[in-house]
């Protein structure tokens, strides 16, 4: 009886002591979790600081610049720095250029490398060795890549030379109208391998059995194409679209370095218009032109990604 | 019995047989597709190769092969007395005669190439190292405890990081005048270190981290710090390897920074140096491009893998 006493309360102890435990273990882990909350604003803030100073901060100092006269009166002027960023011709040669440039390359880019990818994506041998020589453009300096164009494209170069054994007048590409084309081969070369990655990530998290039942319904391979992988890629095809835009404006590097700080008129790009402007130290002008491209950038991005939202929803039901 | 085991596994063959008709059919096809696909790789594969194989093989000619070959495109290497130079451009992938000289040249008498890409890498290995740092307490930071703000802050992260250059220059530009840093090494690393772009994919990274890891970790007594060093660091080493080296890719190659944001050439890295080279020293132009281009392929022969999952990685911007 006194044996069976001493059990019970030995049970009630021993239970007393567990939540009191708990309790304790719980307490400390919310003021850990809590302490924990705050002290992950520190790590963060290394980072923060850096930004806001260097991104963010002068960001506002920017849209400050694109509203007065100059830097010593200071007096609000309104939307006028834009209207004379505008109408400036150098700017809309840029702009015009710059965005004709995009137009063209960015689809271009996107469906080679999507295509490359599905090459990619069949049994054809030596996928590895393949995805290497595809992917070595990335790592091939700049310097090296204007030294081959020069040799490929100049008026005395390779392509005019075979040009002319083929009976066709020689063109000075770089000095045409045809230029923009020379750079988009460029730009292509440079940025398939990388596309290519993502698109064959993206072709192979396609669920098989999906493909699979397609084909037994007699799908033919078109149909499996468009009417399947296609909206399982929407996603990536997005991001692609996103990452061969901004890399479509970082193209500046390769004309620069082809042919300096005034190019032909076909090739004057909006970094040249960016730069000669810092040279002649108008603030205005260049506060106004930073603004509208970034303004450009966030509509594009946001109807790309409202679209993807649009495109690739009935998949997610 | 035996005879009935036959006549059905006959039958059986048969009906296999026709199946097996229509699949080798179609294998046969698909083997027709594989041959046409292979063809395209193989060609894609020469166009993509041919530019680094030329630079590569050239750079082993020797100064008036060069000059022959290329003379007509790039204007006369001063030095040369007369020598013979076609008409057009002739490209060739196997020297004449393979001489290291180009190289001695780049690497014992002029000591300027060498300068230059000194400064290179004087750019480029702070920036991969303290980038990563920032980056790597930062998206510790993102991905440790999230909230609505520090949501609303990643995606200001990210709309930065889709931000083009010609938007972001002039910003940098601004404080970097502001500070008097313009013209010295500091206005390439600043910016350079904060770039928000290695905390948008760390965090990335970070984010596949399960919650209970650190949940244990914590429970079992380990600080934040603890945490941080001896849980979520060594899990993202991949992850650390592969935005490195995009983040040396970007940098060893920029153009646009040192234009704007240094003032005296003396400074310059070799990726805008080696333009100028063009018009003058066309003999050394693909030894120093090829001397340029060692540290990228190196990383590139080892760090393969880890460059495709960091592709794989910044892909998926929406999270």
């Amino acid at each position: 009886m006194s044996d069976n006493a001493g059990k019970k309360l030995d049970r009630y102890l021993k239970k007393n002591a567990a939540r009191a435990q708990k309790e304790r273990k719980y307490g400390s882990a919310r003021l850990r979790r809590w302490r924990g909350r705050a002290v992950s604003w520190l790590y963060l803030a290394p980072s923060l600081i850096g930004v806001g100073l260097f991104f963010v901060l002068p960001f506002g100092v920017v849209i400050y610049y694109s509203m007065i006269n100059n830097p010593v009166q200071h007096e609000y002027v309104g939307f006028n720095n834009f209207i004379r960023t505008w109408q400036n011709n150098a700017f809309s040669l840029a702009a015009r250029n710059t965005l004709l440039f995009s137009v063209i390359a960015v689809p271009l880019a996107v469906m080679l490398s999507l295509w490359l990818a599905v090459i990619m994506e069949s049994r054809i041998p030596f996928k590895s060795t393949f995805r290497t020589f595809f992917l070595s453009p990335m790592m091939v300096p700049i310097a090296s890549v204007i030294l081959v164009w020069q040799v490929l494209f100049d008026y005395n170069g390779l392509v005019n030379v075979l040009l002319t054994r083929a009976g066709i007048d020689r063109i000075d590409w770089l000095k045409s109208d045809l230029a923009p084309l020379v750079i988009i081969l460029l730009f292509l070369w440079k940025n398939l391998g990388y596309n290519m990655i993502l698109f064959m990530s993206g072709l192979s998290s396609i669920p098989k059995d999906q493909i699979e039942v397609a084909r037994l319904e007699s799908a033919t391979e078109g149909q499996i194409f468009w009417k399947i992988k296609i909206r399982y890629l929407s996603s990536t095809i997005m991001f692609v679209i996103i990452m061969s835009l901004i890399n479509s404006f970082k193209v500046f590097r390769e004309v620069y370095l082809l042919t300096g700080d005034y190019p032909y008129n076909s090739l004057y790009m909006m970094q040249h218009f960016m730069n000669n402007t810092f040279a002649s130290l108008d603030y205005q002008k260049l506060s106004a032109a930073a603004i509208i491209m970034a303004v450009f950038m966030m509509v594009v991005i946001g109807i790309l990604l409202l679209a993807e939202d649009r495109f690739g929803k009935d998949l997610e039901q | 019995m035996g005879l009935f085991k036959k006549k059905k596994n006959e039958i059986s063959k048969k009906a296999e047989y026709t199946e097996y008709d229509a699949i080798s059919d179609r294998r046969k096809s698909e083997s027709r597709q594989t041959f046409r696909r292979t063809i395209a790789a193989i060609f894609f594969a020469f166009l993509f190769l041919t530019p680094t194989v030329l630079t590569f093989t050239n750079s082993f000619m020797t100064a008036s092969e060069i000059s022959a070959n290329y003379g007509s495109i790039f204007a006369q290497n001063t030095s040369g007395g007369k020598v013979f130079v076609s008409e057009v451009v002739n490209l060739k992938f196997i020297p004449d005669m393979v001489t290291f000289s180009q190289y001695a040249t780049v690497l014992f008498k002029s000591p300027e190439y060498l300068m230059k890409f000194w400064n290179s890498v004087i750019y480029v290995v702070p920036i991969v190292v303290f980038q990563l740092f920032v980056a790597s307490l930062a998206s510790f930071g993102f991905a440790r405890y999230r909230g609505k703000i520090k949501q609303l802050i990643f995606f200001l992260y990210i709309v930065l990081m889709l931000m083009p250059y010609q938007v972001t220059l002039v910003p940098n530009y601004m404080v970097t005048s502001e500070l008097g840093i313009v013209g010295t090494r500091w206005a390439i690393w600043l910016p350079g270190i904060f770039s928000p772009f290695a905390v948008y994919m760390l965090t990335k990274y970070m984010r596949r981290i399960p919650y209970s890891l650190y949940e244990a970790a914590s429970i079992d007594g380990a600080g934040e710090w603890q945490i941080f060093t001896q849980i979520c660091m060594p899990i993202c080493r991949g992850g650390l390897a592969s935005i490195a080296i995009l983040i040396f890719i970007d940098y060893w190659n920029m153009v646009e920074q040192p234009l704007i944001l240094l003032d005296n050439e003396e400074m310059y890295p070799l990726s805008v140096f080696l333009s100028r080279i063009n018009a003058g020293e066309i003999s050394l132009a693909f030894a120093v491009a090829v001397i340029y281009m060692v540290l990228p392929m190196l990383f590139f022969l080892y760090g393969e893998e880890y460059l495709v999952e960091g592709i794989l990685y910044q892909g998926g911007i929406k999270e």
